[in-house]
């Protein structure tokens, strides 16, 4: 959504509340418990996020669309039909999953996370300093380069080290998920170069780009 | 929400309890099918409810305000910084601190969704979460800053961070004057969500103890 207009300013509520109600946490905690059965991974989470039809998206709430697409995520896997999700009475039996996160099981689990660093399979292609641009590509399915620096030259300001690929990540429907790890890179464009040069001369901005987005400058 | 008009109240309160049955209905369903188990989805909602929150990210900052040696490891290797005063994990695997000063002002945004560092930020404000920030920031940060009351000098360099892949960002802000002889704990009193995010500064002495 960057550099979309018509959104109107940034409103932050006044002594806004951690939740807006009770189902927004249990929202949150189905949502991470079911992510932990390993039926999905968090791109595909994303991914189902995104492909919600753009009316619902920006009608709903933050939560909200996490609901809409948890019960998207289950019922194409068969882990749930729509008449079991509307009233919560079991229909058909489960399937199984890979694992069950046990109430004892989450505290070392949030704080192992999912590190996405993995090994390089090649060296790095591009150096801090180096001047790249980003590839004028607009995939159908799930990536992360955001349509704003689409086609822009801007400079590598830090190399991440491989992370997993998360657009060929989110493009596998089942277990087991094969990893792509590529370099990760942060690159910094002038906002100038992004918007035009009636932009505001003091602003840059990075995005975190994998190699796969990015060509040399010749 | 703030509904003016008794329908629309009725309305909003039809709508929240739509959701809270379907949440039910899900959260049953899940638990029958042995998917969830319902201690894990009670101890996820304390964990963010009480225990990991922007507290843990004041801490950060104050022990880099204190500790020059600290500073330059957050800076270096923020993980690990940040790992050693025992936060980390879910969405702050690979952490990157990033630090203000009188000429840099930086930013962290997530266009695509809603990237954010939980382990030192808890959960994300609903406005970090919606479209006018999403959209605004890569384009209009001083326009950002200024709907949050902020206003920096113009030559300030502004740089904003869009968290588009696993690296998450933390914002130092800057330490606010009049804060000599304040200990570490005083000082991460005064480290606001917002200036974490870069969408604030922290806070005066002052105007914590209420005198202005």
């Amino acid at each position: 959504m960057g550099g979309m207009q018509g959104f109107g300013p940034v409103v932050a509520e006044s002594h806004e509340p951690l939740f807006h109600g009770d189902w927004e946490k249990r929202a949150l905690a189905l949502t991470l418990a079911m992510g932990a059965t390993g039926q999905w991974n968090i791109d595909l989470s994303r991914s189902a996020r995104e492909s919600l039809p753009s009316a619902v998206y920006l009608g709903s709430s933050y939560y909200a669309i996490w609901l809409c697409a948890l019960e998207q995520l289950m019922r194409e896997r068969g882990l749930a039909d729509a008449d079991e999700l509307r009233d919560g009475q079991m229909r058909t039996p489960a399937k199984p999953v890979a694992r069950v996160l046990r109430g004892t099981d989450v505290d070392t689990s949030l704080a192992r996370g999912t590190p996405t660093e993995r090994p390089a399979p090649a060296p790095a292609c591009f150096a801090v300093g180096m001047r790249v641009r980003t590839r004028n590509m607009h995939p159908q399915g799930h990536t992360r380069l955001p349509r704003y620096v689409r086609g822009h030259t801007g400079t590598i300001a830090l190399v991440h080290g491989a992370h997993v690929f998360a657009d060929a990540h989110a493009s596998q429907a089942q277990p087991p998920f094969m990893e792509q790890a590529q370099w990760l890179y942060t690159v910094v464009f002038a906002a100038q170069d992004l918007w035009g040069p009636q932009a505001d001369a003091t602003v840059q901005v990075s995005v975190d780009a994998w190699e796969s987005y990015l060509e040399p400058i010749a | 929400m703030h509904p003016t008009h008794p329908h629309d109240q009725d309305h909003d309160h039809s709508h929240l309890d739509e959701m809270e049955l379907r949440v039910r209905a899900l959260e049953t369903l899940l638990t029958r099918k042995g998917y969830v188990e319902p201690a894990a989805l009670d101890r996820i909602i304390e964990t963010y409810e009480t225990r990991v929150g922007p507290h843990n990210g004041a801490a950060v900052v104050a022990r880099a305000w204190v500790d020059a040696d600290f500073h330059q490891w957050l800076l270096q290797d923020a993980t690990a910084a940040i790992a050693s005063m025992g936060f980390g994990g879910r969405q702050g695997e690979h952490m990157v601190a990033v630090a203000n000063t009188p000429d840099l002002h930086n930013m962290v945004v997530c266009t695509l969704c809603s990237c954010y560092p939980w382990p030192v930020l808890g959960l994300p404000p609903v406005w970090y979460k919606s479209a006018p920030y999403r959209a605004k920031a890569v384009m209009d940060p001083r326009g950002v800053l200024a709907d949050f009351g902020v206003q920096l000098p113009a030559a300030t360099q502004l740089r904003v961070w869009d968290s588009t892949a696993e690296v998450r960002y933390l914002v130092i802000p800057m330490k606010p004057a009049r804060t000599e002889g304040l200990n570490e704990q005083q000082l991460a009193a005064l480290v606001t969500r917002d200036a974490m995010i870069g969408t604030g500064l922290a806070q005066e002495p002052a105007s914590v103890a209420g005198g202005r």
